[in-house]
């Protein structure tokens, strides 16, 4: 800044942007891949002035300094082109010469994200790092009275049910009497929760489902995933691998037009219709595909025009009330497939689930819930609604499924966890507890993004820009100049290494705690934690 | 691990019998508590066959109040075994005021009850009797059913059995079960200890179900009061087998289907494949996991071994017609039956539920894959 210009509110300088660049004058080459490659233009190519001694070789000169420039990266400071230190810039250098750092303070950028009165929105999901779910341990290791399974060795059943299923009695009444049998779909129980064609870009969109048909059809694992609300391609729709992929259905409808028109000429049901209220990181809040992002083909899928932002209603507009809401949605959904696909409502973490779960155990047509907590990811939402709303998963997940418990409708509702599974890296744990905390089996989204695809985001606020359709990696950019950087094979064979080494440390947990024959639904007397306050809650133990 | 041994044959034989089958196999068991459930009782018991006997332990207290509380239910004794115990008990055996096996005469105003109702009554009796007793400690009850006494206590098996004089000419059965305990908690409660009993069916186990805790909240919110307990995570079969065969009406031959049921290819060419499936997804929450070698009795006097799906713990079932015995080793079967055709012997695996019927005349296999019988 020059000195001689007012300095205005917003004037930041690089001490106080959240990243800044450190560049290495003498290992660039100025080659201008880091300009070039920059998502959001915080770099370009200045000039700088140096200052150089120069050293007398005559005997009557003497010696003196001069000034010279010299070209240079300079980072720029106004808020409009903050560094999201994303490290592209290191990634395409070929010296080594330029690297993003944290700042060692508290930016001053958040005071000034929201210029032009609009706040801040972004991907990504809660800007906390870690959770509870890392600190809950596996205790009870069955040694001597029990001999310990074999992970590598043993058969293990590790399936899960995704449909309302008929309590026994009912269930044998109705077989009997050839009555109505809910549908029920036995699947893996880590799924690939929601994330839309639009939000995701075609390589990444078609990698997921590329990566889940191979576990499906060549390695037997039953994974499924979930469209988002964004629609699903044609033809996926009128192939045989929708059976892999459960159909979202939100407030916005995008793409059910599509859908519905497509259903005479499906060839196989969908594994189930998802219906949501709700979502983890903007808990009431709607969906949000901003402008950038919807190009002709989202456009086509959803039957929109193209170019505009498509927020979804915070809430279905055609309802007013839980019970009709719920009862009328799954009801009509059934329908459409005969009552022979699963239809079951996804809702943020919130201190009311156990109303919404009250109303779905009265409901026949309900094959589940899905809850997804306060450290679910969002390719856009406001940073308010991220990081500031929302319930955590685990006290939300253990209620529901100790009221149903107590009950006696634990096994017939499934309980669905989201939000944050895998935050720190811990997959299989995470997702362990929860089951053991009653979830019938688990989602991830942000996860899958960061291993199959290699997403940069994280709880430091790294990139979390997939809001904007300049993800650096081509994951959540409808520009082809962005995703044409992923290549769909690659994040295919990545979602097919995720989910085998999932599958081997799932095993690693549970044959030390002697079981196999079943998913450990509910077994919380092998979870230990070191918080007093929070063993009780959880009604698990406490530990030290 | 614990040590379990059953038998059934057409002559009632002595309790002493299985517990010198027991002590054979002692390696296995540490001896810190025995259990027997005797059924199909000889003696004089052979003559009173729908008289509900009561087995449990008492102080002098706990006699007093039971005999109150029958007295008004308008229950009569009819016959009781009583024990002469020596002054002093043997080491690891506690002293106790009384065993108590007492057959009763049913109050006249339940005449013309079916049995269906009987069995409500004699189970709510129990519970009664067993909450009454926890309060005041004075109390056990194992068992009230007619044809059927249980013995469990404290201490090596064979001690307990010669202390309390088992060998006596006045209680034998031909449906006999016992096992020797390997204590896995210091402190032993008597309602831990197997067999376990509801409403004529009785169960034993050898082994750890890991699945416990899911299982347990799933029969407690049967909303069924027999379903109680749990002071033992083998308790559950029990529960699972009585829940199997009353509450949905199955026979024995689903019970595996229900603990460790089919999956993959074997389910899916199963002829009775959909109703496998349903009955998989239904009885999800009593899928046990873990070692287990399960042993029980059933109302119609037959007796069956499964396994659990890995067949982690040992059994063996082997007799000839008219005597057959089931034991965790084949020692404990070469004690009681030597004289059998060992190449018989059938070691039920993963599959199998091994099942000697009331005839005693063959052992049963009937493997998961097979045919269901029809549903009635
Ligand atoms: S870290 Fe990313 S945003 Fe920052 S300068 Fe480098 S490329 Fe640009
Ligand atoms: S790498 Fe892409 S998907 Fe990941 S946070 Fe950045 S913009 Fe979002």
């Amino acid at each position: 800044m020059p000195s001689n210009r007012p300095i205005t509110p917003s004037s930041l300088s690089i001490k106080d942007q959240p990243w800044q660049i450190h560049w290495d004058k003498d290992k660039c080459t100025l080659c201008g891949s880091c300009t070039a490659v920059c998502p959001v233009n915080a770099i370009n190519l200045d000039v700088f002035r140096k200052r150089k001694v120069e050293t007398s070789l005559g005997l009557n000169s003497s010696s003196s300094s001069v000034f010279k420039v010299y070209h240079g990266i300079r980072q720029k400071t106004d808020s409009a082109y903050a560094c999201v230190g994303c490290a592209m810039c290191t990634q395409v250098c070929p010296n080594d010469a330029i690297m993003p750092y944290k700042s060692d303070e508290a930016g001053k950028l958040i005071f000034h994200v929201n210029r032009g009165g609009q706040p801040r929105r972004r991907g990504g999901r809660r800007n906390v790092a870690g959770g509870l779910l890392d600190q809950i341990k596996f205790i009870r290791i069955s040694m001597l009275t029990d001999p310990a399974l074999d992970a590598g060795r043993h058969e293990f059943e590790l399936r899960t049910l995704l449909g309302r299923v008929l309590p026994p009695e009912e269930g044998i009444a109705h077989f009997k009497e050839k009555g109505w049998i809910p549908p029920v779909r036995e699947i893996y129980p880590l799924l690939i929760g929601s994330m839309s064609f639009g939000a995701l870009s075609p390589p990444m969109w078609e990698g997921l489902q590329m990566g889940v048909a191979y576990l499906n059809e060549e390695l037997n694992m039953p994974v499924r995933i979930c469209t988002g609300e964004g629609g699903c391609p044609p033809r996926l729709l009128r192939s045989r691998f929708l059976q892999y992929v459960i159909l979202q259905i939100a407030s916005g409808y995008f793409g059910w037009d599509e859908i519905i028109h497509a259903i005479p000429d499906m060839k196989v049901d969908p594994c189930a219709i998802e219906i949501k209220y709700g979502q983890g990181a903007k808990p009431g809040d709607g969906g949000l595909l901003m402008w950038y992002k919807v190009n002709k083909l989202i456009a086509a899928i959803r039957g929109v025009p193209a170019g505009v932002s498509l927020p979804s209603p915070p809430t279905h507009q055609t309802q007013y009330s839980i019970e009709e809401s719920v009862a009328k949605m799954i009801q009509s959904m059934s329908m459409a497939w005969g009552f022979r696909v699963p239809v079951y409502p996804k809702i943020s973490g919130t201190s009311t689930a156990l109303a919404v779960l009250n109303n779905l155990t009265r409901n026949p047509y309900a094959a589940g819930l899905a809850i997804d907590g306060e450290d679910g990811g969002t390719g856009a939402a406001y940073d308010v609604s991220m990081n500031s709303m929302g319930h955590p998963i685990a006290s939300n997940l253990r209620d529901c499924y100790l009221d149903l418990a107590a009950q006696g409708k634990q096994n017939e509702i499934p309980l669905f966890a989201g939000g944050g599974i895998g935050k720190t890296g811990n997959l299989a744990a995470n997702a362990a507890a929860l089951i053991m905390l009653g979830a019938s089996g688990v989602q991830v989204g942000k996860y899958i993004m960061q291993a199959a695809a290699g997403c940069l985001g994280s709880e430091t606020d790294r990139c979390n820009i997939c809001n904007i359709g300049l993800c650096p990696k081509g994951i959540t950019s409808q520009d082809p100049r962005l995703y044409r950087r992923l290549n769909a094979d690659e994040v295919a064979q990545r979602v097919v290494d995720v989910y085998l080494s999932f599958d081997t440390e799932l095993k690693k947990i549970v044959a030390p705690l002697g079981r196999s024959t079943s998913l450990p639904i509910g077994m919380s007397d092998a979870l230990g934690i070191n918080h007093r306050d929070v063993a009780e809650r959880l009604k698990i133990q406490y530990v030290v | 691990m614990c040590r379990l041994f059953a038998m059934t044959g057409d002559t009632p034989i002595s309790p002493m019998v299985a517990l010198n089958a027991l002590d054979v196999m002692r390696e296995g068991h540490d001896g810190s508590g025995v259990g027997l459930f005797l059924r199909d009782l000889g003696g004089p018991f052979d003559d009173m066959k729908n008289a509900p006997i009561l087995s449990g332990i008492f102080t002098k207290n706990g006699i007093k109040r039971l005999d109150t509380f029958m007295m008004n239910l308008g229950f009569m004794t009819k016959y009781k075994i009583s024990f002469k115990l020596p002054k002093n008990s043997p080491q690891g055996v506690p002293h106790r005021d009384v065993y108590l096996v007492r057959a009763y005469e049913y109050p006249e105003e339940w005449e013309g009850r079916n049995f269906e109702e009987l069995g409500k009554e004699l189970m709510n009796i129990r519970l009664q009797l067993r909450e009454m007793g926890q309060a005041e400690k004075d109390m056990i009850v194992f068992s009230f059913w007619p044809d059927v006494i249980m013995i469990k206590e404290i201490g090596d098996p064979l001690t307990v059995g010669k202390y309390l004089n088992l060998g006596r000419e006045d209680l034998t059965a031909r449906v006999i079960m016992a096992q020797g305990r390997q204590n896995t908690n210091y402190a032993i409660n008597l309602y831990a200890c197997h067999p376990f009993f509801l409403q004529g069916i009785s169960t034993m186990t050898n082994g750890e179900n890991t699945a416990f805790v899911p299982i347990k909240e799933f029969l407690k919110s049967r909303d069924f009061p027999g379903y109680t307990g749990f002071q033992s995570d083998s308790e559950v079969f029990t529960h699972i087998l009585h829940y199997a065969l009353k509450g949905l009406g199955l026979s024995i031959e689903a019970y595996k289907h229900i603990i460790t049921p089919l999956y993959g290819t074997d389910l899916e060419t199963h002829p009775d494949a959909q109703l496998l499936k349903q009955l998989k997804q239904s009885c999800r929450k009593m899928i046990i996991d873990g070692p287990n070698c399960v042993i029980g009795s059933l109302p119609d006097h037959s007796l069956f071994m499964v396994q659990d799906r890995k067949k982690l713990r040992p059994g063996v079932v082997g007799g000839h017609p008219g005597q057959y015995a089931f034991a965790s080793e084949i020692c404990g079967l070469d004690a009681v039956i030597p004289d059998r055709d060992k190449s018989k012997d059938f070691q039920p695996m993963h599959l199998d539920t091994a099942i000697v019927g009331p005839d005693r005349q063959e052992i049963n296999i009937c493997r998961q894959t097979d045919p269901l019988p029809p549903l009635h």
